[in-house]
């Protein structure tokens, strides 16, 4: 085991936060390793690791989820015991979780008081609770209105709130867990400058993400964990991209896309017009004209919520639409009988939708179960006219796993065992392992671990390299700019113009997903 | 990863639960001052002592296997199918119209006639419910237990004005013909040289139970129609993604629950050998007890049907020996469902930790 390192700040004060040797089991397997750590007060430490590295198991241990089998944890210098989340609190420990742990229909003033209020009448705590919002507000650009229900806020907001809530138990050490997975990038940006605000009045703050790209823009020191175990700490000036990725997975990683120049083919997907209005009456799509060569890879830039789920939906099947939609030049049913994801799947349009969970796996059903979700009905899984052929279908899955990398290979486990990135490989292998003409992609990476990054960007080029046309929606500009060959950016339900990734940058693409164009806005 | 393994899961909570209920019911029998060990060996030599025990119990199991099987598959949609009581009701009324609108000759041409009508009717009953919620999104719990009432008010009318022989006092249909009469127990076992007594109403039905059972998990763990009930239970938007239509579902899924309890009929009217008021008597309420104890397996649903059989038929004993109201004999089956059903997280918590604990020390 290395040993922990100071990690920078003022040498004398005692750490914010130390671990020593904590290890944590479930059944066999080892999710914590002898983990000792050390974090400054004032400083901003990253942790960062793949998925299952053991992150967030370590931080529930600190925030009293979990007891630890060994190890001590001390704050501030003193040896503390958390046996629950109380006594974290208690501690001046804050935790903002990647799902957050709002009500949705209280006001923002009564979220931040609730569990914390002094005495039975609540407007002491709210008038209390109004004056240290008002004073956050100005200090560190939390602006929140307070008086606003969480349902009416956008998620950015909604984080703000749960860092309010950590800061009126005066939390002096905040945990955020993943905390950019669900913002855009100016949110995102906005966070950081929150989070820089709060480490200069002296608050400590942990960042666990998987992100490199947070990790070197906003942390002071950062820690990689894999497989358990703390593998180093160093500070960010020291280290690069690069450097943490490898410790990260225990291998040299392409952090960029190795790709041949597109040799585009005839239009596989032409929309025409396209307009969607949805439940509510708001107009989501507005007369979108876009099309997708064969052997193309067409990036969807945008802000999440701009229609690019919508569009996803309208050619997944699943939402009914104005205008046209050609397939090979044959016209498809936009509002009939023939519009639904069976008929589309038939015709060759594949889908990799954008949540995983909510769409693309049933979590409760097994993975072999999920490797024909939407193709159960094809030939190849049926014995005879009544039955379907479970031991075909097992037969396939295990093959397909071991194809696509799937771990563990086990056919016979819950989806909702595997890991994020395992989960979006075996939707990944389901969709592309059907050949498409056409494979429509959502958020490819969402909450996938660097390994598996490289390995499903690779496996879509792959497709595109067989002549497929690919439309892809993502909200990582990166990713955009490092898989498409051609971009168009919406706002507003609109195309805001589209651009090659050898002829823009991401500044430009910026300004158009935020709805700005120089030049009249394209086709 | 589940903290409580699946043997656990499927055995030891209800076994618990079961137990946890039958010390509250002791506690509730020494509270009125009668002697609970005694109130339970009336209840087991009541129903194992003797084939007629053993008959009736077969025979109530039969009934709480249909009603549970209904339950059951609307659980799989995630549909809450409170109708079974009034689904079977009407299902009685199919059965009757069947076996009294012919002579039937004999019982084996008899019973699928009458299975199809119990089953349509039935069916029938609960599409309506179903229409509403899957093309109005009314909410199928409210619609399904406003049909039972209907059902039970439509019954009176029609036994009182329509089915009621001229001249009779009694508020039944006629008398089935003798050709629609089915073989009891007593019957066939008796066809094989094993004694059994002819005084329990357990007739063929009881096999065909077995044959739904079977049938049912061949359904939705075999057939795609299965696959993607339960799929759309999972997850209304992954079904909707996948392209299944929910509308479908939830229609296809009621015409299949409503069946199930239609087709108790053949069950309790056929052995009644005439259609009576209140034939269903609670049994559609049990099969939702059933099916969560059961957690919508079918062989959970025989077990829960068995044992609430023994319930059934064990109360009846006390009834009949002691001094114990027979209200209590619906107390502990009250006391049997809250735990078994709605208490179920009370057991669950504490034996996770357990097993947590357990598995620390292994670790």
């Amino acid at each position: 085991m290395p040993e922990a390192k100071t990690t920078g700040g003022a040498a004398s004060a005692a750490p914010a936060i130390e671990l020593r040797g904590i290890s944590k089991a479930f059944g066999p397997v080892q999710a914590n390793k002898d983990i000792s750590i050390r974090v400054m007060p004032g400083t901003i430490h990253g942790i960062i690791g793949e998925n299952g590295a053991g992150k967030s198991t370590l931080m529930s241990i600190l925030y009293g989820f979990y007891k630890a089998d060994a190890g001590e944890i001390f704050i501030q210098g003193n040896r503390t015991e958390i046996p629950d989340s109380q006594a974290a609190i208690a501690a001046g420990i804050g935790m903002v979780f990647q799902h957050f742990k709002l009500v949705e229909n209280f006001t923002v003033l009564e979220n931040v008081v609730l569990g914390a209020e002094e005495g039975a009448r609540l407007t002491p705590s709210l008038a209390k609770a109004r004056q240290l919002l008002t004073e956050l507000a100005k200090e560190y650009e939390l602006n929140v209105d307070p008086d606003a229900t969480i349902d009416e806020l956008s998620v950015g907001h909604q984080q703000r709130v749960e860092i309010l809530k950590a800061l009126y138990r005066k939390a002096d050490i905040l945990i955020l867990d993943e905390p950019t997975g669900v913002l855009t990038p100016s949110e995102a940006d906005h966070l950081f400058r929150i989070l820089k605000g709060l480490r200069d009045e002296g608050k400590t703050i942990i960042l666990i993400t998987h992100k490199l790209r947070e990790i070197m823009e906003v942390t002071d020191t950062v820690s990689v964990m894999r497989r358990g175990e703390m593998t180093a700490t160093v500070k960010t000036a020291d280290t690069s991209p690069a450097e943490l990725a490898e410790l990260m997975v225990g291998r040299k990683v392409l952090l960029r896309v190795d790709k041949v120049p597109a040799t585009p083919g005839e239009k596989v997907l032409d929309i025409t017009d396209l307009g969607v209005i949805d439940e509510d009456g708001v107009e989501r799509l507005k007369k979108i004209s876009l099309n997708v060569r064969a052997g193309e890879i067409l990036g969807i830039a945008g802000v999440a919520g701009n229609g690019q789920s919508e569009l996803l939906e309208v050619l997944g099947g699943y939402r009914h639409a104005t205008g046209s939609i050609r397939l090979n030049g044959e016209e498809i049913d936009l509002t009939g009988r023939a519009s639904d994801g069976q008929t589309r799947r038939a015709k060759g349009i594949s889908h990799v939708p954008e949540d995983r969970h909510k769409e693309g796996l049933i979590l409760d059903f097994f993975a072999w179960e999920n490797m024909i979700f939407g193709y159960h009905h094809a030939p190849e899984y049926q014995k005879n006219a009544r039955f379907m052929d479970n031991d075909a279908i097992r037969a396939e899955t295990e093959a397909k796993m071991a194809r696509f990398d799937v771990r563990p290979p086990l056919p016979g486990l819950a989806a909702k065992s595997f890991s994020g990135g395992n989960q979006q490989k075996i939707v990944l292998a389901r969709e592309i392992e059907r050949d498409p003409d056409l494979l429509l992609v959502g958020q490819p990476t969402r909450g996938v671990d660097i390994g598996a990054i490289e390995f499903i960007h690779q496996q879509i080029v792959a497709l595109r390299d067989k002549g497929k046309a690919i439309l892809l929606v993502s909200v990582e500009l990166d990713e955009i700019l490092s898989l498409a060959d051609r971009i168009a950016v919406m706002f507003d339900g609109r195309i805001m113009g589209e651009r090659l990734p050898a002829e823009t940058n991401e500044a430009e693409l910026g300004l158009l997903m935020a709805g700005v164009t120089e030049t009249a806005s394209a086709a | 990863m589940d903290v409580i393994p699946k043997w656990a899961d499927a055995i030891l909570i209800p076994l618990i639960s079961i137990l946890l209920a039958f010390i509250i019911s002791a506690l509730v029998i020494l509270a009125i001052g009668e002697d609970p060990v005694r109130a339970l060996q009336l209840m087991v030599q009541g129903t194992f002592g003797n084939s007629a025990g053993i008959g009736f119990m077969l025979f109530y199991a039969t009934n709480f296997i249909f009603t549970g099987l209904a339950v059951a598959i609307a659980f799989h949609a995630r549909l809450f199918n409170i109708g079974g009581e009034g689904q079977a009701t009407l299902g009685g009324l199919g059965v009757a119209l069947v076996c009294l609108s012919l002579p039937w000759p004999h019982w084996t041409l008899a019973l699928p006639a009458a299975l199809i009508g119990g089953a349509l009717f039935g069916a029938f009953w609960a599409l309506i419910p179903a229409y509403l919620q899957a093309k109005r999104g009314s909410h199928i719990v409210i619609t399904t237990i406003m049909f039972n009432f209907i059902a039970s008010a439509v019954m009176v009318y029609l036994l009182v004005e329509v089915l009621k022989p001229a001249g009779s006092m009694d508020p039944a249909s006629p008398r089935f013909p003798e050709g629609a009469h089915l073989p009891r127990m007593s019957d066939i076992l008796g066809a094989v040289g094993i004694p059994f007594s002819d005084a329990a109403p357990v007739n063929v039905s009881f096999f065909v139970a077995l044959l739904a059972c079977y049938l049912f998990w061949l359904l939705v763990w075999r057939t795609r129609l299965g696959y993607e009930i339960r799929a759309y239970g999972q997850s209304e938007s992954a079904a909707r993604y996948a392209g299944i239509s929910p509308t479908r579902i939830i229609l296809i899924t009621m015409l299949i629950s409503g069946a199930l309890a239609g087709a108790m009929a053949i069950n309790n009217v056929m052995a009644a050998e005439r259609l009576v008021l209140n034939s269903v008597e609670g049994a559609g309420f049990i099969g939702i007890a059933v099916a969560l104890m059961g957690r919508s397996h079918p062989f959970g649903v025989l077990l829960a049907s068995l044992l609430f059989g023994f319930l059934v038929q064990g109360g009846a004993e006390i009834d009949f020996w002691t001094n114990i109201p027979r209200e209590l004999i619906v107390v502990i089956q009250a006391l049997v469902i809250l735990f078994t059903g709605a208490l179920d997280n009370m057991v669950r918590m504490p034996l996770a930790k357990v097993f947590l604990m357990l598995r620390k020390r292994e670790g």
